[in-house]
């Protein structure tokens, strides 16, 4: 309706004077905005709308009311679920940033040989389900697992690393921290040379330069990384679960519907409650960030100074750094040896090896491949598409109310999987198609939900990837002739490329792995995606080998994809550079 | 600290820096190569040259940055060149002022001085003072990005001098400002040195800001002092083509020493021969060189000699014409005084060109 009224006002004042420039837009870009606006409406704002609906209203009559609230205070369980999620998630973050600080401060500030290998292990984590590390994790850190058989061995001692929240915290810390580590190395190197040289220059050295220039300069991007950590584990719903953990927020959000039904408004109101959250720690990070873009490295400026270490420090820094490596690779190296063992329990290692599991896996449980492919590919190509057109309306136009588009695909980063779930259930199961079956049934549905979840990530780097191109290019191409649309095509979509496949890829890297929506709407296994057959494999002892399998071929798949598009990416900024 | 004293009267003794021999090379880039210069207590010396010449990796070294391969630098008598940057007691101000965001104004400028552990009430009054004499005193508890450039470049001196250093050192502190900044900062700078006494090495790769505020200057290519003067010597008697070029404009015609009896003639290529002063040493392979303002169209002077040439373009400047005229194979910028109502020469007319023969210069080829 406001699209509406803009597209008349528009078209008047394409001929009246410039008073009304600011409203000046194609109808092309009019009716671009208007369905990117009833995409988000639909999928997004609705679904969560009625979450926050359910959770105020009565059951039945429809009237607002807290009560729903009320008996969420009063419930024990509810109260401890919310605690448990808040320490573990804060845990997690320190956990996290123990693993984290040393490897960006020693990768990044120091001559360091294999820092380019760090940095890229660091990542490696990110590629799979924490859910699946956590089975391997129990079988290399659980109470009976390979570490505590040696230890018991050698010092007759157990460390419960494993046990309750210990156990979700330890997976989601090894999981999560490569978000600080990213976010701390990214600000580390922004530092300019120039600011600690002018501390060393007025009389500083050593920790105290550390403490007082670097940290403090540092913080930001650090703060950015924790912040993400604590949000992610928070709306984790896979891990608990799979731990057998239940009291925590997510897993009873997604308990109360699963179990007690769709109807009971329980589940809303921890949907609510999660929201918050979520909206609570971003907000403190933003606040936190806010007045402080310290990116410092200037033009000229000569990056960050990289010390050699002494040998005493490099031998530190390598214990360090390998032990660290150990321990966020571990799921890996379970998961892999997990998927050859015939049986592995109460031993260090397994007893014997096998190929049977990663047979039954291409046998019968390739549609858990086939169907992550397509749902992923699509929810990326989906989240390019919706990106480098908001990008482009946000930056390049002047359509009144642009911004909200942007405002409203970001918002989709408080909205925690579990919740998007609820919601489509919730909104679609009582529309039907013509032959009864209901919406919220569709595997698109899943698509979609995975789409949304990952267009804000997306969107960003469309949105990068714009910025960098100077207007004047797109000029340069109109003054010699080429409409609007022509040097969308010719001009911007080129140069964009990069940063279009780097959406792409985080998109469907993740869409690959996520579970937390899609374990609310997948119906049929036939429908299931890799991540949801993962779970129901893991669920079981027997079904332990074959899911290893799975999810080994997962972070292959994962893997293997990122590679090719960071190549791709590399070789067409290099060929870009020549063009220069 | 026994004896503070407010900066504004610093009184400080200035000290000399030695740099005997400095070599430098970043694995085959010979970077400097045997550095000799000897900088005098409280002179505003300069570092000029072209980028890449070495100016910055000298300046550089004298804080500490850089460490020599070879060589002494020497400060106020004292060999630095294994001290850490920490213990040089040597200012420096960074081209990009590399002020901490995350410090308000006035923390930046006590920063140096908490590191010394200076009592904190003397540091309040350094810091006031420092900011003082900067005329920045009101804008203390602002944060470096709410500050000018202009503004921004006065706290990194600030927090420089706060400090009482040996040695101010000034990293093209002027190149992040806008023109008329630039000469406005750069009157600031020179007077606030006076003022302080403080030995003062400031690299630029802009003449004329080496010009208008140094004592001296040591002009460098490729890693060697090309040579070192105050800016009316580099300008008259430039010792090579190098220097000749890079300050200012300089005419120079390629040719050959001829003796024809007792008397020497310069062939410039192209077929005019003129006769070489018999009091000039000049060397066998030799150019000649002149300034623009150093030869006439006609006769100017009596001492000229004539050189036969033709207009190729002319530019009106304002208060002088430019014109590039053809001698034998090369071509040469003369410039006249313009007078209300004078016509420009059109190319392709032919001209005698006056030659002050004392004014120009036979450097080696």
């Amino acid at each position: 309706m406001a699209g509406a009224t803009t597209a008349g006002r528009a078209r008047a004042s394409s001929t009246s004077s410039g008073n009304f420039k600011r409203l000046l837009a194609s109808p092309g870009q009019i009716a671009l905005a208007f369905g990117i606006a009833l995409f988000l409406l639909l999928f997004l704002v609705v679904p969560v709308g009625t979450v926050i609906y359910v959770a105020f209203t009565e059951k039945g009559t429809g009237e607002f009311t807290l009560v729903n609230f009320l008996d969420f205070a009063r419930t024990d369980l509810f109260i401890r679920s919310f605690w448990n999620s808040v320490y573990v998630s804060a845990m997690s973050v320190v956990v996290a940033s123990v693993f984290a600080l040393p490897l960006a401060y020693i990768t990044t500030r120091f001559e360091f040989r294999g820092a380019m290998l760090i940095q890229t292990l660091g990542f490696l984590p990110l590629i799979m389900p924490p859910f699946v590390g956590a089975v391997a994790m129990l079988l290399l850190f659980g109470r009976n697992g390979s570490v505590n058989l040696l230890l018991d061995d050698w010092l007759g001692i157990k460390i419960p690393f494993m046990e309750g929240l210990n156990g979700v915290i330890f997976v989601q810390a090894v999981h999560y921290f490569p978000f600080i580590l990213i976010n701390l190395s990214a600000a580390l190197r922004n530092i300019d040379r120039a600011m600690e040289e002018a501390a060393q220059n007025l009389g500083s050295s050593g920790f105290r330069l550390f403490r007082r220039i670097v940290f403090p300069l540092a913080m930001p991007g650090y703060i950015a990384g924790a912040s993400l950590v604590f949000v992610k584990v928070f709306d984790d719903l896979a891990t608990p679960l799979l731990l057998n953990v239940k009291d925590m927020l997510a897993p009873q959000a997604y308990l109360r519907v699963t179990s007690i039904g769709i109807a009971d408004p329980m589940g809303y109101v921890i949907s609510v409650v999660l929201i918050c959250m979520s909206i609570l720690a971003m907000w403190i990070s933003a606040r936190a960030m806010r007045g402080k873009d310290y990116a410092t490295v200037q033009r000229g400026g000569g990056g960050l100074a990289k010390r050699r270490m002494r040998p005493w420090e490099s031998a530190v820094a390598y214990g360090a750094v390998l032990l660290i490596l150990f321990l966020v690779l571990a799921p890996h190296l379970g998961l892999l040896l997990l998927s050859f063992a015939t049986v592995w329990s109460f031993s260090p290692l397994p007893d014997a090896y096998t190929l049977a599991h990663y047979g039954r896996v291409f046998g019968e449980s390739f549609v858990y491949v086939k169907n992550t492919m397509i749902y992923a590919s699509i929810a990326g190509l989906i989240d390019v598409v919706l990106g480098t057109a908001i990008a482009y309306l946000v930056l390049r136009t002047k359509l009144i109310g642009r911004e909200w588009l942007d405002w409203a695909a970001t918002a989709a980063l408080a909205i925690p999987g579990v919740v998007l779930g609820i919601g489509y259930l919730r909104t679609f199961y009582g529309v039907q198609l013509p032959d009864g079956t209901p919406l919220a049934a569709l595997w698109i549905m899943i698509v979609l939900a995975l789409a949304i979840r990952r267009l804000p990530y997306a969107l960003r780097a469309c949105y990068a990837a714009l910025q960098q191109i100077s207007v004047s290019l797109e000029e340069a191409a109109e003054n010699l002739g080429a409409t609007k649309l022509r040097t969308i095509r010719r001009i911007v979509l080129p140069l964009m490329g990069g940063g279009i496949l780097a959406g792409f890829v985080t998109s469907f890297a993740t869409a690959a792995v996520e579970l937390s929506a899609t374990l609310m709407l997948v119906q049929s296994n036939s429908d299931a995606p890799l991540a949801y057959g993962l779970y129901v494999f893991m669920q079981s002892p027997a079904g332990r080998g074959p899911g290893a399998a799975l999810g080994v071929i997962a972070v292959l798949l994962v893997a293997v994809c990122t590679f090719a598009s960071h190549l791709i990416i590399e070789r067409s900024q290099k060929a870009k550079a020549v063009g220069r | 600290m026994n004896q503070p004293f407010p900066i504004t009267s610093l009184e400080t003794k200035a000290v000399d820096v030695d740099i005997r021999n400095v070599d430098l090379s970043y694995g085959a880039n010979h970077v400097l190569k045997g550095i000799n210069l000897h900088i005098r207590p409280g002179e505003f010396f300069a570092f000029l040259g072209p980028s890449g010449c070495g100016k910055t990796t000298l300046l550089r070294l004298i804080a500490g940055f850089n460490e020599a391969d070879g060589g002494e630098v020497l400060v106020g008598g004292r060999d630095v060149a294994h001290l850490p940057p920490w213990k040089r007691d040597v200012g420096m101000v960074f081209q990009s002022y590399a002020l901490w965001p995350h410090m308000t104004v006035k923390r930046n400028v006590a920063f140096g001085l908490e590191e010394r552990k200076v009592p904190k009430a003397e540091i309040d009054r350094r810091v006031a003072a420092a900011l003082e004499l900067v005329g920045l005193a009101h804008l203390a508890d602002r944060r470096p990005s709410q500050l000018s450039g202009g503004q921004q470049q006065r706290v990194a001196v600030a927090r420089t001098i706060a400090i009482e250093p040996k040695v101010l050192l000034l990293d093209e502190p002027l190149s992040n400002l806008d023109a008329k900044m630039r000469v406005q900062v750069r009157r600031e700078l020179r007077d606030l040195q006076q003022r302080l006494g403080l030995t003062t090495i400031f690299v630029t790769h802009d003449q004329e800001e080496a010009n208008t505020i140094c004592d001296r200057i040591a002009v460098m290519n490729d890693g060697i002092v090309q040579q070192v003067g105050t800016p009316m010597e580099l300008y008259e008697k430039p010792a090579n083509l190098f220097v000749a070029n890079f300050l200012g404009t300089a005419n120079i015609l390629p040719g050959r020493v001829i003796r024809v009896g007792g008397e020497r003639f310069f062939d410039i290529d192209g077929g005019v021969r003129l006769p070489i002063p018999t009091h000039v040493i000049v060397p066998d392979e030799a150019k000649l060189v002149f300034r623009p303002q150093h030869a006439s169209l006609g006769r100017g002077g009596t001492g000229d000699v004539l050189l036969p040439g033709t207009v190729v373009h002319s530019e009106f400047l304002g208060s002088t014409l430019r014109y590039g005229v053809k001698i034998g194979a090369a071509e040469v910028s003369i410039d006249t005084p313009f007078h209300s109502g004078e016509a420009l020469r059109q190319p392709g007319s032919a001209v005698e060109i006056g030659l002050s023969l004392r004014s120009a210069l036979w450097l080696a080829a």
